[in-house]
This record gives structure tokens, C-alpha cells and sequence, in this order.
């Protein structure tokens, strides 16, 4: 077998290599094409492994390529390969094709930077971590490529690294992160001491036979793998550091922290979805989580004023969304969402960038309105963006908002509960999405007079992008149509293979949906667009009809406002039970335990053995005769010993 | 024949008075010229052993003991020029910077 | 009349060494040292070590030493008084540590059990013994590694020397 696969990661490394050994060296131009040209090639390798990969039969679609073993230890044997197969082939295209996209819009927006070589080695570092994530063949791999994008996050979030807000903000993020990946490695042990081996073929092969349907077990290793990818995809209890992350510039903003990392923790449950539905528990959990966290962060969204807030909290709000749907073992339409939420969010967030380019960095939507005239290229795309986020019907975000909503309902795991809040939680989104686009695009022009003068639509470089995004953004949807809508689901049937946990349980399944008629789906689906567009004039009549009506409701319930304006003190909260406590306790073991104990020990040492030092030392004076002598007296004892023995 | 305790006596007074012109003299050059001496008495000693015991590896041995000993004149007065024209004497006790 | 050979010989030389040490005037020094090894010689060739007793006349005497005169007079090294200061060790003390050095290897020499035996060993020594053809075979065969070490040892003193003799005060810097 010709092995091409290893070329998809292999080109942003050798990209970030080439950035980063000649980092000042390169003129722009030359950095912006060896950049974009790495992750260009890769999305070309990586579509022509897609082609071929259709090309096999259904059951055997998975190229597998071990390149070496990596670690050989005993028992203990990792190889170091790469597996491609429907839920890799479909990660590698959105991050490559997206990473693409967003590199290019890069070379215009950061076009004036001073950090600009810097920027690009650590952008073509992230695509190269996120492309060993999800092509991974066994789990230590991914952890490589999960600890890879973490850092990356990290020095993106901090790149304005002289501003204190950037940096703090990527400690924390960093810090929030270490939180989820201790879980994550936790849990790998847990497998691999049961399974003895962290091959995917292997470990879900073999699972079923080791673990208890229900066990401790599998209950424990699957939550602490949820732990990991509430880290890294933001959830409830990790998510906070992800609004803080748009203190990186905006470009990362929407690749890292909305198109592809963030959504890695879904990729890895829908990866090991057959660990997942041994452990119905866990699967209640994280539907759970999963929904309170879109719930939670789609409330904190209505009240922000900071345009890239709104869409951090949106993008919390629907990852969310994607766990809720993997809680209910709708695996497929969770990585549906996914990928429909990449585009639609790179889209956002691009769009923002946009506007924040030509406000000169103003990021407070209460300093914006009136754009549509200026950015037509913009206000376009991001109107489309919009519409798809809010479920209308014909756009991406409706087909896979949708499903995820059915299969609430519907699944086995899920209930009318669940679906109620996800319901509640799509009118919010439709809501305070468009909020954000009457504010920022219609009303009167709120920017100050300078700033005003200077409006202007974004270079090319920037503005194509966008467009090729929202093209996407409404053609994305279109591969996984409803069977009521006469599309026959292509997308859940493409990931079927993949989904092996789910599969066994599929006959049960299908007959638990013919419970619900087909009348119920339809019902449900023109319910929920009627009640978003309910939602959406009522957006309407608030922020661009009767503005004055937002201020006087605003006022009668401030107290509630403060607390979601606020977001709901989760931040505070934490500084107060878990970082106050930490600082003191070791600030305690620091002052005291370290200063005056440790410290006291080892200095008395110290001094002790400097004082006797500094008589000793005295024996060295530096004479020759002296030594001389010395060494004399030394021989003369030693003849002795041996003379008069 | 004389004995073979005389000459080994003889080596051990040449090495001791070697020995005492080290650490005695604070000439430097007297100093290095009692290792010459001490140099010597071990040389005699090895003849003798060498004679005595009737092989003549001994012989090669001062050999080269007498080449190392050129060797080390070399580069010791080369020092000793080095050092007197840097400080202006040699006088060993003046030379004590590498102390404490 | 050997034994007659030996004590003059002895007597010179160890006398000569004792005489060196004595001198303040370093050319003296020399000039004993020179008569030192002079008797030293004379009984290198009483050994039978005909080569080698040469040898320490030629090349000891006659190049080392005269080094040694040649840094004398270069330095000009006429009897330099030095300022005496307070010894850490006075002059007794050691002069009774190098008797005690003395006396302990003469017991030691005195202990040894195999001089006697060697003496009754002590054969006539054959004819060429010590001689310059036996000791060269030795040095071009049993020796040869360590004897072509050793002109390379010269070659790395020559070098040395030549470069810390050299009239350079930065690169004298450091030889101190």
C-alpha cells in the first residue's frame, strides 16, 4: 500500500519548521505562501484520500498506516500511525479546509502585525497537533495531538503576549485545559490497564468483552474522558476560559476556539462511542452537561455587549449542543453540528474580525450599528452565518440543529425534557444572534466621528474567504437531509462504520423511532422553525423598532441583568472557592513550610558547612613550599607505616 | 663488588637531600634543580636494581626518565622566565594568588 | 678499589647535592649540581651502565644544566637576596622531617630480604651489559611505543615552551 497519508500532517510541520527555524528571516510574502501552501496541500492530500475512501466498499472504509512503533515497553506497545476512515476523513477535510480558509483571511488581517512570522509558525503548529488529533490510530496519539492544539491555544490566546489580559488569559486557558487532560490521561489508564492496549481497533473490539455494560469501570474511565473533553470543548464546569481565548486575535478566535479545537472533545466521544454506550451513566451525564451548558451559556450571551463574547458564549452554547446530541448517542448528527458549526462559526467570528478591522479595534457592539451600508462583502456573509446558527430552513445550521433536536426527543436516551431545553435554547441563539446583527450592522452609526471616517470593506484576501464560507454555510447541510425530507441522511450513513457502539443497538433504535411518526417529526421540526422565527422579530421589534423598549425592560429587571451581565459570577465563584484556597494554602506552604522550614534547614546546612569551609580553608595558602612540605609529611607517615610495620 | 645496600643508601641520601632542597630553598630555580637531584637518585636506584638483577630494562627506563626530565626543563624554565618577568622575582613564597 | 670508587664517588656526589642547596648564588648551584652528577655518573659506569652514564653527561650535564645557566645569566639572577618572612614552618622542623625521611628508607632498605639473596645472584656481568648496542635493540623493540611517545612528549614541551617564553604580555596573562 502507498502510504500517502502521513503527508497530511507532514505538511504543516514541515511548514512550522520552515516558520519557525527562519522566523524574522522570511519576507511576508514568502511566510504567507509556505503557510497557507502547507495547509493547502494538505486539505488536497487529505480530499484525495476522501475520494479514495469513498471508492471502498462500505464495510471496509478505513486506510490504516502504522509508520513505526513508537513505544515498545514491555507490554506496553504503542505504534505510531494514522488512521483514516469516515469520522478522521471528515475532521481532517473540516480543519484543513477551514484551517485553509482562515489562514488566508490571516494574511490580511495580520497583515500589519510584528508578530507576523510568529503568528503563521504557531497557526501551521495548531493545524499540524489538530491533524495527528483526529488521525490518530490510537489514543496516546491523540493525547500527543490533544496536548498539541492546548499549547498552540495557548500561545495564541497569549500571542499579544505584552498585553496582561492576553497572557493571563492564555494561563488561564492553559490551566483550565490541564484540569480536563489530567482526566483524560486518567481514563487512558483505566483502559489500557483493563484493555491492555490504546489502539482503537483493539480497544473497541475488545471492550465489550472486558467491560460490564453499566460496570464502575467503564462508568469511570468514560466520565474521566468526559472530564478531558469538558476541558478542551468548554462545557460546564471547564468552559470558562474560553471567553477569556478572545483575547487572541480573531483569526484564532475562529479557528481554534470555535471551528476545530474546541471540538475535539466531541470528536473524541464520538470516537470512542462504543466506550460511551457501555456506560448509559456517563451517556446521561454528558447529555446533561451538554445541554445545561447551551442552556447556561446561550443566557450569559443575551447580555454581552462585546461582539466576540457573544459568539465565544455561542460557541459554548453549541458545542453544547454537540454534546447533548452525543448524550443521546446521536453520535452522527453531533459531528453533523460540527461540522455545519464550523463553517457557520469560522464565518462568524471571520465577519467579526472584519468589522473589528474596520472599527480599528473596537470590539463593544454598543459603539457599532449602521455597517450594512459600509460592508456590504461582510454584512452579507455574516447575515448568511447568522440565518444558518438560528436553524432557518434551507441552511446548514437547520439540518443539523434538527437532527440534534429529533434525536433528543426520539433516541432512547433522550427525553422531552431535554428536548424542551434544546428547544429554549435554539430560540435564545436565534435571538441573540440577530441581536448581534441588528446591533452591529442596522441602527444608527454609534462609533465615534474618527473612527467613522475610516470605515472601509476588508481587502480581498479577507472578503473571499468569507464568501467561500458562506457558501458552505448554506451547502453544508445538504449532505445529511433527513429521511423526511426525502434525503435518506448520507451523512449518518457515510459515519456508520464508525459508529460501532451505536450500530448493535441500531434494529432497537430504529424501532424505538417508528414509535414516533413521521407526523411527530414534522410537527416538531415546523414548530421549532415557526417559534425561532417568532423569536427572531421579536429581536427585531426590540433592537431596531423600539430601541427605547430594551432600556426601560432592561431597568425593570437589573438585577437579573446584572447577574447574566455578569455571567452569572461563575468566575467569581471559582476565584472564591477554589483559587482564594489554593493561593492561600500555598502561600502557606510557601512563607512558612518552604521559607522558614525547608529553606531554615538547608541554609543552616549551608552556613554550618561554610563556617568550618572557612577555617579549612585556610590550609590552602597558596605557597609551593608549604604543599611541599605537606606532601612530605604525608610520604613520611606512609614510609613509615611501612618501615616500622 | 660493592654491595648492593651502599649504592640504594647513596640513592636514598641524594633523594632526602633533594627532598630537603625543595622545601628548604625559596629559590625557585634551586628548588627545580633538587627535583633534578631527586630525579637522579631515583635513576641510581634503578641501575642499580637493573644490575644487580642483571637485565637492562632498567636502563631504557632512565632513558627515558632522562628525556622526561629534559621535557620538563623545558617547560620549566620556560615558566620560570614567564613568572620572573611578570612579577620581577622568584621567590616561591611570593607567589601565592592561588589561595583560598 | 672499587669499594674505594664508590665512597669517593658517593662522597662527591652527595656532597655536591648538598653544596647546591646551600649556594645562594644560583650559578654555584648549578656548577655543584654539575659535579653531583659527574660522580653520579662515574658510578652509573661502576653499575656497568656504560650508555646511560654517557648519556647523563652529555645530554644532563652538558645540555640540560647548561639551560639552566643560560636562564641564570639571562635573568640575571646573581645571588638575589630575598626578603625573609616568617616561614610557616621553621627550618628545623623540616630539616627533622627529611632525616626521619632519610633514616625510615635506609630501616626499609635494611628490611629488604632480597639484597643478600641478590648478591650470591651477582654474577660477571657479560661483556657488552649497559652497553649502547643491547639498551638501543631494547628501546627499538621491547620499548618502542613508549620511546616514540616520549619524542612526541618533547616536541609538545618544545611547543609549550617556546610559546609561554614568548614576549607576549596578553598570552602571558594566563600562564601565571
Amino acid at each position: 500500500m502507498n502510504q500517502t497519508l502521513f503527508l497530511i500532517p507532514l505538511f504543516p510541520l514541515i511548514g512550522f519548521l520552515l516558520n519557525g527555524l527562519f522566523l524574522g528571516r522570511l519576507n511576508k510574502k514568502l511566510i504567507s505562501l509556505i503557510a497557507c501552501g502547507s495547509v493547502g496541500l494538505s486539505f488536497i492530500v487529505g480530499l484525495k484520500m476522501f475520494f479514495q475512501l469513498i471508492s471502498l466498499p462500505e464495510n471496509t472504509r478505513a486506510i490504516e498506516e502504522i509508520l513505526f512503533t513508537w513505544i515498545p515497553s514491555g507490554e506496553f506497545v504503542v505504534s505510531f500511525g494514522y488512521l483514516f476512515d469516515p469520522l478522521s476523513a471528515i475532521m481532517v477535510l473540516v480543519v484543513s479546509g477551514v484551517g485553509f480558509l482562515i489562514h488566508v483571511y490571516s494574511v490580511g488581517y495580520m497583515h500589519d502585525d510584528p508578530g507576523y512570522g510568529r503568528y503563521f509558525t504557531y497557526l501551521n503548529l495548531f493545524i499540524f497537533a489538530m491533524l495527528t488529533l483526529v488521525l490518530a490510530n490510537n489514543y496516546l496519539l491523540m493525547f500527543v495531538g490533544w496536548e498539541g492544539v492546548g499549547l498552540c491555544s495557548y500561545l495564541l490566546i497569549g500571542f499579544w503576549f505584552e498585553k496582561k489580559s492576553a497572557s493571563d488569559a492564555g494561563k488561564k486557558a492553559f490551566i483550565v485545559n490541564r484540569i480536563g487532560d489530567f482526566g483524560f490521561i486518567l481514563g487512558l489508564f483505566i483502559i489500557f490497564w483493563n484493555v491492555r492496549s490504546l489502539d482503537y481497533n483493539e480497544v473497541f473490539v475488545r471492550a465489550p468483552e472486558v467491560f460490564a455494560l453499566g460496570g464502575g469501570l467503564i462508568t469511570a474511565a468514560t466520565l474521566l474522558l468526559f472530564l478531558g473533553a469538558t476541558g478542551k470543548s468548554a462545557q460546564i464546569p471547564l468552559y470558562v476560559w474560553l471567553p477569556d481565548a478572545m483575547e487572541g486575535p480573531t483569526p484564532v478566535s475562529a479557528l481554534i476556539h470555535a471551528a476545530t479545537m474546541v471540538t475535539a472533545g466531541v470528536y473524541m466521544i464520538a470516537r470512542s462511542n462504543v466506550l460511551f454506550m457501555l456506560a448509559p451513566s456517563t451517556m446521561t451525564v454528558v447529555a446533561i452537561v451538554g445541554i445545561a451548558t447551551a442552556l447556561l451559556a446561550a443566557t450569559i450571551a443575551l447580555a454581552q455587549n462585546d461582539i466576540k463574547r457573544v459568539l465565544a458564549y455561542s460557541t459554548i452554547s453549541q458545542l453544547g449542543y454537540m454534546f447533548t446530541a452525543c448524550g443521546v448517542a446521536a453520535f452522527a448528527a453531533g459531528i453533523f453540528h460540527l461540522m455545519t458549526h464550523a463553517f457557520f462559526k469560522a464565518l462568524l467570528f471571520l465577519g467579526s474580525g472584519s468589522v473589528i478591522h474596520a472599527l480599528a479595534g473596537q470590539q463593544d457592539m454598543r459603539y457599532m450599528g449602521g455597517l450594512k451600508r459600509h460592508m456590504k462583502t461582510t454584512y452579507v456573509t455574516f447575515f448568511i452565518a447568522t440565518l444558518a446558527i438560528a436553524g432557518i430552513p434551507g441552511l446548514s445550521g437547520f439540518f443539523s440543529k434538527d437532527e440534534i433536536l429529533w434525536k433528543a426527543f426520539s433516541s432512547n436516551q433522550g427525553s422531552i425534557w431535554i428536548w424542551l431545553v434544546a428547544l429554549f435554547t435554539a430560540l435564545m441563539t436565534a435571538f441573540y444572534m440577530f441581536r448581534l446583527v441588528f446591533l452591529t450592522f442596522y441602527g444608527q452609526e454609534r462609533m465615534d466621528h474618527h473612527t467613522k471616517e475610516h470605515l472601509h470593506e476588508s481587502p480581498k484576501m479577507m472578503t473571499v474567504p468569507l464568501s467561500i464560507l458562506a457558501v458552505l454555510s448554506i451547502i453544508g447541510g445538504y449532505v445529511g437531509i433527513p429521511h423526511i425530507l426525502g434525503g435518506g441522511n448520507q451523512f449518518e450513513k457515510f459515519l456508520e462504520p464508525v459508529m460501532k457502539g451505536v450500530h448493535h443497538g441500531g434494529e432497537e433504535h430504529a424501532l424505538a423511532s417508528s414509535g414516533h411518526s413521521a407526523g411527530t417529526e414534522l410537527t416538531l421540526m415546523f414548530g421549532s422553525v415557526a417559534l425561532i422565527l417568532v423569536s427572531i422579530y421579536l429581536s427585531y421589534y426590540l433592537y431596531v423598532k423600539n430601541v427605547a423598549l430594551v432600556g426601560r425592560l432592561r431597568n425593570s429587571v437589573s438585577g437579573i441583568h446584572k447577574i447574566i451581565y455578569g455571567k452569572f459570577f461563575i468566575d467569581e465563584l471559582y476565584n472564591a472557592i477554589i483559587i482564594r484556597p489554593l493561593v492561600g494554602g500555598s502561600l502557606f506552604l510557601w512563607k512558612i513550610v518552604d521559607v522558614v522550614l525547608i529553606d531554615g534547614v538547608l541554609n543552616g546546612l549551608a552556613i554550618l558547612i561554610g563556617d568550618v569551609s572557612l577555617g579549612a580553608r585556610k590550609m590552602q595558602s597558596g605557597q609551593l613550599r608549604r604543599y611541599a612540605t605537606v606532601f612530605l609529611a604525608g610520604v613520611v607517615i606512609i614510609i613509615g607505616y611501612f618501615a616500622l610495620r | 663488588m660493592v654491595p648492593m645496600p651502599h649504592y640504594l643508601i647513596l640513592s636514598a641520601l641524594l633523594f632526602a637531600i633533594g627532598a630537603a632542597g625543595v622545601i628548604l630553598s625559596r629559590n625557585l630555580l634551586i628548588m627545580f634543580m633538587s627535583i633534578e637531584v631527586m630525579l637522579n637518585a631515583a635513576n641510581l636506584a634503578i641501575i642499580t636494581f637493573s644490575r644487580f638483577l642483571n637485565v637492562m630494562d632498567g636502563h631504557v627506563f632512565v632513558f627515558l626518565v632522562m628525556a622526561i626530565a629534559a621535557a620538563e626543563a623545558a617547560v620549566g624554565l620556560a615558566m620560570i622566565i614567564t613568572i620572573f618577568r611578570n612579577r620581577g622575582t622568584i621567590d616561591a613564597d611570593k607567589f601565592n594568588l592561588m589561595k583560598w | 678499589m672499587e669499594l674505594a670508587i664508590f665512597y669517593i664517588s658517593a662522597i662527591v656526589a652527595a656532597g655536591g647535592a648538598l653544596m647546591m642547596i646551600l649556594q645562594r648564588n644560583p650559578v654555584a648551584s648549578v656548577l655543584y649540581l654539575i659535579l653531583s652528577l659527574v660522580a653520579l655518573a662515574v658510578l652509573f659506569v661502576q653499575l656497568s651502565a656504560l650508555f646511560v652514564g654517557s648519556l647523563l653527561i652529555i645530554v644532563y650535564a652538558g645540555a640540560i644544566l647548561v639551560l639552566f645557566l643560560f636562564v641564570i645569566m639571562l635573568l640575571n639572577l646573581r645571588g638575589e637576596k630575598f626578603t625573609s618572612e616568617k616561614p610557616i614552618l621553621d627550618k628545623g622542623t623540616k630539616i627533622t622531617l627529611v632525616v626521619l625521611f632519610f633514616m625510615e628508607l635506609v630501616i626499609l632498605i635494611k628490611q629488604m630480604a632480597f639484597p643478600q639473596r641478590m648478591d650470591s645472584l651477582m654474577t660477571q656481568a657479560s661483556p657488552d651489559f649497559g652497553g649502547v648496542e643491547p639498551v638501543a635493540t631494547l628501546l627499538y623493540t621491547k620499548y618502542l611505543y613508549p620511546f616514540e611517545l616520549t619524542s612526541i612528549l618533547l616536541l609538545v614541551a618544545i611547543v609549550g615552551a617556546v610559546i609561554m617564553a614568548k614576549r607576549d604580555k596578553n598570552e602571558e596573562e594566563g600562564e601565571r
